[in-house]
């Protein structure tokens, strides 16, 4: 056998090779193939989601010599991407064909942005690392330019681009400065050289810490969230419900097992510089969503703030951190979806309204919408007993174990905060009076998503240990013990 | 007389990252320089990867040269096409503006 374990990888090969497919039958079918395209990549990322199930080994295996990694902490990540990338595409297909966008590009960029995604989270060295996250990346700025005619989503791909290129740039260099420091760019071999090392030499430091800036530019971490707002704003909005999820979870996955795997001997180094990232995303997030009067800008900053507390968990530098940013992460990404598929569907006479003040009176002229929204919003602010307060729970609780309590206590007053600009939202949907109804029926896919998102956040409490457990099953592989 | 060694290297690559860094930042003027940029950080990251391959005396880092080579093409092309339909839809590249949204 000239590669071995090439099962492990067997879902990524499956949707590089479905990817290209769905791309030939978008090309030999012309023009109207967006809604078969579109429905056969759904079918693609949910058998992919079942196969990385199907194959996942209990233990690390690695495959095309050390690149590639598949355990039981990717299988976890791969799973949400995987879905969240399919309830992406579902979110677009209605939006699409109102607003005369239908293209089939635009789900096969999707079905390779999660290829790379899944490339990255898999990564076992650092080329790898940075093949999957290009990969990903150059799919999103193509997507979020995807309406081409429109002044704002060309300029959010423009941002998007200039930022992210930067951002891999300086992750690049670092990833050269820990080759020549270290001599490897194995995370095996980065592992065993960098645990119980005395003190790492500076150029490897500098080169973490540039590596550092790359992720948090990827995950949106102040002071590297400048794109965020202008993107999530400037982007078709089933577009930025899927920036949103699918990449932040990828990229927050990435962040954890980098840090906790290759450079797990430098947690000193790196603890203090995701305490900053933390408190300033947590500050901000918090802080500058009040102002906003744009639902998506809202979303942008909340995202920061949620990255803020995932980063909490990362701080404490414990498996329980670990496992409570990917109970948080994935509790986000839920919130998220079912938070979009409400924003898609404030439609006035048929086109799209973005102003919070739009949503005035919707308990009246759509109470279901009005309780989902309710129940998305009551479950960011953190509030019991919905889902987004026992993943903000599990993060404080590790932080306070690893004696970081001035952590958990900056998270908890800016949460606070944070609180007053979801109850907004809450009060202008329920007691404002109504100026022009948003129209009544928004469709059955955006409802269902709504629906299935909104029960998985109220009953949440029912079964915690359902997530709680597969996210402590993840981490346990991840650190091997 | 002088023997170039790895520092030198070193040097030249960081001195192409700062001003690929500000080229980005103090820029005002046009995206292209934006663009070139990028391939100026890319471009210094080769030069270490392929000094540091030479001192360690291993292969790996002229290998991730190669693919950084390749992904930089890929990514400029990414980076022009949006470029073009941004002047398609607004008439102009420079980047001050590039404002339409305030962030």
């Amino acid at each position: 056998m000239i590669l071995p374990n090439l099962e492990y990888a067997a879902s990524e090969m499956f949707v590089a090779v479905a990817a290209m497919v769905l791309l030939m039958i978008g090309v030999f079918r012309g023009e109207g193939s967006a809604r078969l395209v579109s429905a056969l990549s759904i079918l693609v990322l949910a058998a992919a989601a079942a196969i990385t199930v199907w194959m996942s080994p209990g233990e690390s295996r690695m495959a095309f010599a050390g690149m590639f990694v598949s355990n039981g902490y990717t299988t976890f990540l791969k799973v949400g991407i995987l879905l969240a990338s399919a309830v992406g595409i579902v979110l677009s297909v209605g939006y699409n064909a109102r607003e005369a966008i239908e293209r089939f590009e635009y789900p096969v960029l999707i079905v390779l942005a999660a290829l790379g995604m899944m490339v990255m989270v898999s990564a076992g060295d650092l080329l790898s690392l940075y093949i999957g996250l290009e990969l990903q990346s150059l799919s999103l700025y193509v997507i979020a330019a995807i309406r081409r005619d429109s002044v704002k989503s060309s300029e959010a791909g423009l941002k998007y681009f200039v930022l992210g290129a930067l951002a891999s740039g300086m992750l690049l260099f670092g990833a050269s400065l820990v080759y020549g420091f270290a001599g490897t760019t194995a995370f095996a071999g980065l592992a065993a050289q960098l645990t119980g090392a005395s003190a790492p030499s500076v150029g490897l430091v500098v080169g973490l810490v540039l590596v550092m800036v790359g992720l948090a530019f990827k995950v949106s971490a102040v002071p590297f969230h400048m794109w965020t707002p202008d993107v999530y704003e400037g982007a078709p909005t089933p577009v930025t419900a899927f920036f949103a999820a699918a990449p932040k979870l990828a990229a927050m996955g990435l962040f954890v097992s980098v840090l906790a795997g290759p450079f797990g001997g430098l947690v000193k180094q790196w603890s203090q510089i995701v305490i900053v990232l933390a408190i300033a995303s947590m500050v901000l997030g918090a802080f500058a969503a009040i102002a906003q009067t744009n639902i998506k800008r809202l979303m942008a900053y909340s995202s920061i703030g949620h990255i803020g507390y995932a980063l909490v968990g990362l701080a404490s530098g414990t498996k329980d951190g670990y496992s409570a940013v990917l109970v948080y992460m994935a509790i986000y990404i839920v919130m998220t979806l079912g938070a979009f598929a409400v924003i898609l569907a404030m439609q006035r006479s048929g086109r799209m309204v973005e102003e919070i003040g739009d949503l005035t009176g919707l308990s009246r002229t759509n109470p279901l919408m009005a309780a989902m929204m309710l129940i998305f919003m009551f479950s960011m602010a953190g509030i019991p007993p919905l889902a987004g307060f026992y993943a903000k729970l599990y993060v404080f609780l590790a932080a306070v174990e690893a004696e970081l309590y001035f952590l958990a206590v900056i998270g908890l007053v800016t949460s606070v905060v944070g609180a007053y600009y979801y109850i907004r939202i809450v009060k202008v949907m329920y007691f404002d009076e109504p100026e022009d109804a948003l129209d009544p029926r928004p469709g059955r896919d955006l409802g269902a998503i709504q629906f299935v998102a909104g029960m998985a956040t109220l009953l949440f409490f029912l079964f915690p240990s359902l997530l709680v457990g597969a996210a402590d099953t993840a981490v346990f592989s991840l650190t091997g013990g | 007389m002088w023997e170039i060694g790895l520092a030198h290297y070193l040097t030249v690559a960081a001195i192409l990252f700062t001003i690929g860094i500000f080229g980005i930042f103090l820029n005002r003027k046009n995206v292209i320089i934006i663009l070139m940029s990028v391939e100026l950080i890319l471009l210094a990251v080769n030069i270490n990867l392929v000094a540091f391959s030479w001192a360690l005396k291993d292969l790996v880092g002229q290998i991730f040269a190669m693919f950084v080579l390749t992904v930089a093409a890929a990514e400029a092309a990414i980076g022009l096409a949006i470029l073009v339909i941004y002047f398609r839809n607004r008439g102009s590249i420079a980047v001050e503006d590039v404002n339409v949204m305030k962030g």
